[in-house]
């Protein structure tokens, strides 16, 4: 996993993380991009805030729980912070298998979880330059509780 | 009890510091008391915790609900609902 200002390239990190590889039979990736809207209102850019230290380890804790999940050979998570403007790369998520069924269901999974548990926060400025904080959607909370298993139900 | 208080996003920006180290009176013992207590601390305090249900806490990097006990933490953090990804 890693937390970056830098931008990612998805054909590269699928390159690195495969390479010398001949278990892995599917590959799924995920790349969250940056719109130039949001409910209904323009967006000009954003600033991703971050808990630097709890960020990489609840990454590395959803990561190692999509792996307890699923049979993956190898699963990446890169996630953008600081500037950034309409059509910027936010977030790539890559999971590698043997079949696809499990390359793609962590992949949603991890997705789901980070947008859950991961200290990321976002702040929009809007075409007049005002800036306001994103507020965190229920539907987002609800797609992470779909994984929920019986016994972590009430955990 | 000396431990370190880390504000983000707009708990940080309304508390007006990123974080500090506070020594805290021995009643506090849980993180919905030390809310109540930080709340007391000041006006700024006041208006970045007024809405404490939604507040977030998480307590040496692992997130935690608000009866949590706070007995042995080092860092201690406050932020919204998290809206990465």
């Amino acid at each position: 996993m890693r937390v970056q200002t830098a931008d990612f390239e998805v054909g590269a990190e699928i390159a690195g993380l495969a390479a010398g590889r001949t278990d892995i039979g599917a590959v799924v990736s995920f790349t969250g991009r940056m719109r130039a809207d949001n409910e209904g209102k323009a967006i000009a850019g954003m600033t991703l805030e971050h808990y630097p230290g709890m960020t990489e380890s609840e990454l590395a804790r959803v990561e190692a729980e999509a792996q307890a999940r699923w049979p993956l050979q190898a699963s990446l998570i890169v996630h953008r912070v600081g500037a950034l403007k309409p059509g910027d790369n936010i977030v790539l998520v890559i999971t590698a298998s043997r079949h696809r069924q499990a390359a793609f269901s962590a992949a949603e999974f991890l997705m789901d979880y980070l947008k859950t548990s991961a200290p990321f926060w976002k702040k929009e400025i809007d075409a007049d330059g005002r800036a306001a904080w994103v507020e965190a959607r229920a539907s987002d909370g609800e797609a992470a509780d779909r994984w929920q298993l019986p016994s972590a139900a009430e955990g | 009890m000396r431990v370190k208080l880390m504000y983000f996003a707009w708990v940080r920006e309304k508390t007006g510091k990123a974080e500090e180290e506070v020594d805290l009176p021995a009643g506090v013992a849980t993180v919905a008391e030390l809310i109540e207590w930080l709340k007391a601390r000041g006006p700024e305090y006041a208006e970045a915790f007024r809405r404490a249900e939604v507040i977030r806490a998480a307590i040496d990097r692992t997130h935690v609900r608000p009866g949590a006990g706070i007995a042995g933490a080092s860092e201690i953090a406050f932020f919204p609902p998290v809206t990465g990804g």
